[in-house]
């Protein structure tokens, strides 16, 4: 109040620091990486390299959604096996009902865009808590996942159900389409979430939304498009999951509901909503693909995975809710 | 300035929450150009007589009147159409984000061209400099727009809240007890914006428990008792005592002789 202000933002060197909430996953992962590129001789290979990559590939699309909901201080436990739901749609459509191939992908992810729609609608009408409603639809998903395949594996999937298992070769180096495409949405949610207005109240609706309600902002409209683009987001998921694995499999998506969560809060995405950003949850799936990695390079059996997982996403909760008791 | 306009009145508002009767037939002015305190005992309904005015709430009956005109208010958005802009007393502002992005939350400014507007793509640069601009305008002495609020004391969250509504408003301010939950530091530096704001000829409406920072900032004092307008009074004239007096009912308002502008 009493100097006028300066024209120029400074920025203490402080605040240039990147939050220890983004600091924390690189750190991890660099360590991690070094730790296993050290102690095996398999690990740094091209080969091994793809194919964490296609390991991250799900649960980084996946994380997507999962992120989006997270970021309005919502969660989302039905994501696999709604996904999973989508894939077998797709290929039933294709392989038993002879539709074509493009209406058949269009048709599951209209599916899982569905579920993502009621889901925002049970949340932002009924006014019911987001972890009731998706723990509901995830038992709702699953049954109709293994109703509607007769618990049976659907093979003979046409070609463009398979086309992001395709690869791009650099030498050495394979990548597969369904990477790239995961890559570009990231990107493409990076650049929503933090160019566009619509992305800002985002975040304004998870942070505190009767301030963002009071500044006009519609925050139900925003929770239930959150939630229904979520949908939408599982639904290519699906496509990718029936192009990785060339069958549409009812029991699939089942790991992918909590490692989506944990792969938004290693990337530093607080649950309270409103704070992260949407590449921490690349890293914090590509940590989760690079610990299996190593594991299995390693000889370690997967129950040790598990365990290191887990006290990340601990310790990544704790950072969270250290920061906020800080402010 | 010896007949200013009148900016904005309310004549006759009643409002009823089943039995009870928070709004009795009020009525209200507010003057171009002043800061207009709103004081009142609890359940004297300030807080139910600015909703009104903000369009939080609709009334049973009564009129409102923006620069003559009769308006009809369905939301608070309808006010803000109107230049109304109102800071209520929590919950103004998204601690996370920026101060830039809190001053413009809601109503972004955009990139030109039709694709950005399609889109709706944010300019952050304009943005930056158009807060810079509002803050330092109101002599609010914050280093960087694009620090978080929650980095910010009580006092200076507020000063971003009354600045936002600073910005966007073309009539009316609204100020719900902006200097309740701070120190005294903080709370000056407030008022001081306050008169600022006023300064600068928008005229404010504050409510207000402090009597000092009633007595300190008004222009003139709306008493609100029993759900009406006890009277409207003028602080140089009036003492502390004998206003509050009045809004417990231990006087009338016509004890307080040439103080008393409206009974
Ligand atoms: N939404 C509501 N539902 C029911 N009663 C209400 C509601 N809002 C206000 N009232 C009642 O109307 C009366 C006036 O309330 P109001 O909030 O306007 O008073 P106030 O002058 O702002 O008091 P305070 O100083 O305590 O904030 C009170 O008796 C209150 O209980
Ligand atoms: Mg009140």
């Amino acid at each position: 109040m009493t100097q006028p202000a300066s024209i120029q933002p400074k920025k203490s060197f402080l605040e240039r620091l990147p939050s220890l909430s983004i600091l924390g996953p690189v750190v991890a992962l660099v360590f991690m990486t070094a730790f296993f590129g050290f102690s095996t001789t398999t690990f740094f290979t091209s080969r091994n390299l793809s194919q964490i990559l296609q390991q991250v590939m799900i649960v980084g699309v996946i994380g997507i959604g999962q992120t989006l909901v997270i970021l309005t201080a919502g969660i989302d436990l039905s994501c696999g096996v709604v996904m999973a739901f989508g894939s077998i749609v797709m290929t039933k459509f294709a392989v038993e009902y002879g539709v074509p191939p493009i209406l058949a992908i269009f048709a599951g992810i209209a599916a899982t865009t569905l579920f993502g729609f009621i889901n925002g609608i049970l949340i932002t009408r009924v006014k019911l808590p987001p972890f009731i409603v998706t723990l509901g639809m995830l038992n709702i998903a699953t049954a109709l996942t293994l109703i509607y395949s007769k618990s049976q594996t659907i093979s003979g999937v046409p070609d463009a159900l398979l086309f992001f298992g395709n690869t791009l070769k650099f030498g050495e180096t394979q990548i597969t389409y369904g990477v790239i495409l995961m890559l570009a949405l990231f990107t493409l949610t990076w650049f929503i979430l933090s160019e566009t207005a619509p992305g800002r109240h985002l975040y304004a609706v998870g942070n505190q939304p009767e301030a963002a309600r009071l500044t006009g902002i519609p925050t139900d409209r925003v929770i239930l498009v959150v939630y229904t683009v979520a949908g939408l987001i599982y639904g290519i998921a699906a496509w990718l999951l029936v192009s990785r694995y060339t069958v549409g499999n009812p029991n699939a998506g089942q790991t992918e509901n909590l490692e989506s969560i944990t792969a938004v809060v290693l990337g530093g995405t607080s649950l309270f909503g409103g704070r992260g950003m949407i590449f921490g949850t690349l890293l914090g799936a590509i940590i989760i693909g690079v610990l299996a990695s190593g594991f299995i390079q390693m000889g370690i059996p997967s129950t040790y995975q598990l365990l290191i997982t887990g006290a990340l996403v601990i310790l990544a909760v704790a950072t969270d809710q250290f920061t906020k008791r800080k402010s | 300035m010896n007949n200013p306009k009148i900016v904005m009145q309310a004549k006759n508002i009643s409002k009823r929450y089943g039995q009870v009767t928070a709004l009795d037939g009020a009525d209200f002015e507010l003057l171009d150009g002043e800061i207009l305190a709103v004081i009142g005992d609890n359940g004297a309904g300030k807080s139910s007589l600015i909703k009104v005015l903000s369009g939080a709430t609709i009334p049973d009956s009564g009129e409102i009147m923006l620069d003559g005109k009769t308006v009809h208010f369905h939301s608070p958005i309808d006010a803000r159409r109107q230049g109304i802009e109102t800071v209520y007393q929590d919950l103004a502002v998204a601690p996370a984000m920026t101060i830039a992005e809190n001053l413009f939350l809601g109503r972004e400014i955009l990139r030109p061209g039709f694709l950005s507007k399609f889109f709706r793509l944010i300019d952050k640069k304009k943005m930056l400099q158009e807060a810079n601009r509002h803050m330092q305008d109101l002599k609010i002495g914050i280093r960087s727009m694009q620090q978080s609020v929650e980095t910010l004391s009580g006092g200076q969250r507020q000063g971003v809240a009354v600045a936002r509504s600073a910005a966007f408003a073309r009539h009316v301010i609204i100020l719900d007890e902006p200097t309740a939950a701070l120190g005294v530091k903080e709370g000056n530096m407030v008022l001081e914006l306050i008169r600022n704001i006023r300064d600068k000829g928008l005229p404010v409406i504050i409510i207000s428990h402090n009597m000092p920072h009633v007595f300190e900032i008004a222009d003139r004092i709306h008493i609100q008792r029993l759900g009406r307008r006890a009277g409207v009074v003028d602080p140089k004239k009036v003492s502390m005592s004998d206003t509050v007096a009045v809004m417990t009912g231990a006087k009338q308002p016509a004890d307080l002789g040439d103080g008393l502008l409206i009974a």
